[in-house]
């Protein structure tokens, strides 16, 4: 059967990768090679590099960093951040990048679904979205890490990208996303039976029982998690046997 | 399978194997999962070289009938069936090695006589077996040498919305929807349809039994 997908993610800033919390007090942690290699060895499934740079230069940077990527990690990867034109992406799958990720950008340009799609592929197209739910379950698209509201809604704007030729959603529920209490299931849920690509879920994983809920309840293809594994609060390998014994289907 | 592979320490090996360079994306990966295995292949088009190699690989991510324009168009095609040595296609590679691609109604090289089909959920289904089949699914029923014993059941990574049908020349199963071609063999053919490049251990290990084949 086809595995649920673990997926470590790492931000990058100016070639480094960062632990930080709302771009607050980011530190510097090391080289995402050695980083992500060790995420490999240890199972993970998957690796999402996320350019935080906000620099000309350090976009140069983060393309060379992609090139090493390629070079040394074994298993699949996607890059995000920044990539707002054909071209951005096509350096970086020529860089060696397996996906790339669009997030704002497509809110601006939505069209650019549809140019990478058929440039490079569904395939190679992750589509994240960021958003926010009202107390009456209204679920706003946000940008720019969360801080702007769009006109967009959630399940219509992950719509609008399959149909675009979105290979995969990756959604950030902005209202779980740093509270370690569990992913948005019931949303997460909604995005699966109305979608016929994979869902990627983010922001809220504290315990490994949300791993079994995100995958049960939440019926999502994959979970994605930053600092409870940079901080090895939940290491990987503990994380797939405690999901086998809970009867999801993991790589082991 | 925790650790990565290495074929006899660190020494770097000039192995006489090409990669086929056409219209394919990715093409690079392969090189730098042999590079992990200190293996240099060349990247080449050149019809004397891929003839005159020791091993051939032929991968690709793509769409059929474009690809296999290509192929026919540049005599590629033709090459590559009358190979002699052991190659090995990937993904879009073991498809265009079949007899036929229902992608875009593609006739193919016909090395294999396996017919590629579309992925068809179940009426009901589309929302829970999604298509593309993406992500990590175990490998059964190993019959080729480029597939140790130890590797029965293990998972490797599949990113393709169409598949090699169970066949005379299936050389391992994976299910999704329906049991279809994992790999293929044929003589001195060997194809898969997942990405040994991006499999981890496993990966890499069978990358090596092909370099050792």
């Amino acid at each position: 059967m086809l595995a649920k997908r673990i997926i470590p993610c790492l931000d990058i800033r100016n070639g480094q990768t960062v632990k930080g919390v709302n771009f607050v007090d980011i530190q510097e942690v090391g080289d995402p090679v050695e980083l992500g290699a060790i995420y490999a060895g240890q199972g993970a499934d998957e690796l999402v590099f996320l350019d935080i740079t906000a620099s000309h230069e350090g976009r140069k940077t983060f393309v060379e960093l992609v090139k090493r990527i390629a070079r040394h990690i074994n298993i699949p990867f996607t890059v995000g951040g920044g990539i707002s034109e054909l071209k951005d992406a096509e350096k970086l799958l020529s860089a060696g990048a397996d996906k790339i990720s669009i997030n704002s950008s497509a809110v601006r340009n939505p069209k650019l679904i549809d140019d990478m799609a058929l440039n490079f592929g569904s395939q190679f197209v992750v589509v994240a979205i960021d958003a926010r739910g009202d107390e009456n379950d209204y679920w706003t698209v946000t940008v720019n890490g969360g801080r702007i509201p769009t006109e967009k809604e959630l399940f219509s704007w992950a719509k609008e990208a399959e149909g675009r030729g979105a290979g995969e959603i990756l959604f950030t529920s902005m209202n779980h996303d740093g509270t370690k209490k569990g992913f948005a299931n019931q949303q997460l849920a909604r995005l699966a039976d109305s979608l016929r690509i994979p869902v990627i879920a983010s922001g809220g994983a504290g315990n490994m029982s949300h791993f079994v809920d995100v995958f049960t309840l939440g019926k999502a293809d994959a979970g994605l998690a930053a600092s409870i594994f940079h901080y090895k609060e939940i290491m990987i390998p503990d994380l797939k046997s405690y999901l086998k014994e809970n009867g999801i289907v993991v790589r082991l | 399978m925790a650790t990565t592979t290495r074929i006899t320490g660190t020494r770097h090996r000039t192995s006489n194997i090409v990669i086929i360079k056409y219209n394919a994306g990715n093409i690079e990966s392969v090189s730098n999962a042999l590079r992990r295995l200190n293996v240099t292949a060349e990247i080449t088009a050149d019809p004397e070289k891929i003839i005159n190699a020791g091993k051939v690989i032929f991968p690709g991510v793509g769409e059929a009938s474009t690809t296999m324009a290509y192929l026919r168009k540049t005599g590629l095609g033709e090459i590559i069936v009358s190979l002699k040595q052991p190659v090995l296609g990937i993904c879009l590679g073991l498809q265009l090695m079949c007899s036929y691609s229902e992608e875009n109604d593609t006739p193919c090289l016909g090395i294999f006589e396996e017919k590629v089909k579309r992925f068809t959920p179940e009426p009901g289904q589309e929302y829970i077996t999604k298509v593309p089949h993406m992500g990590w699914n175990s490998i059964h029923n190993l019959k080729s040498s480029i597939f140790t014993k130890e590797l029965e059941g293990e998972y490797v990574y599949f990113v393709h919305s169409y598949y090699a049908a169970k066949g005379e020349h299936t050389a391992a199963l994976c299910n999704y929807i329906v049991p279809f071609s994992a790999a293929l063999q044929k003589d001195n053919f060997y194809a898969t349809q997942f990405h040994p490049e991006k499999s981890g251990p496993v990966g890499a290990k069978i990358l090596e039994n092909f370099i050792l084949l």
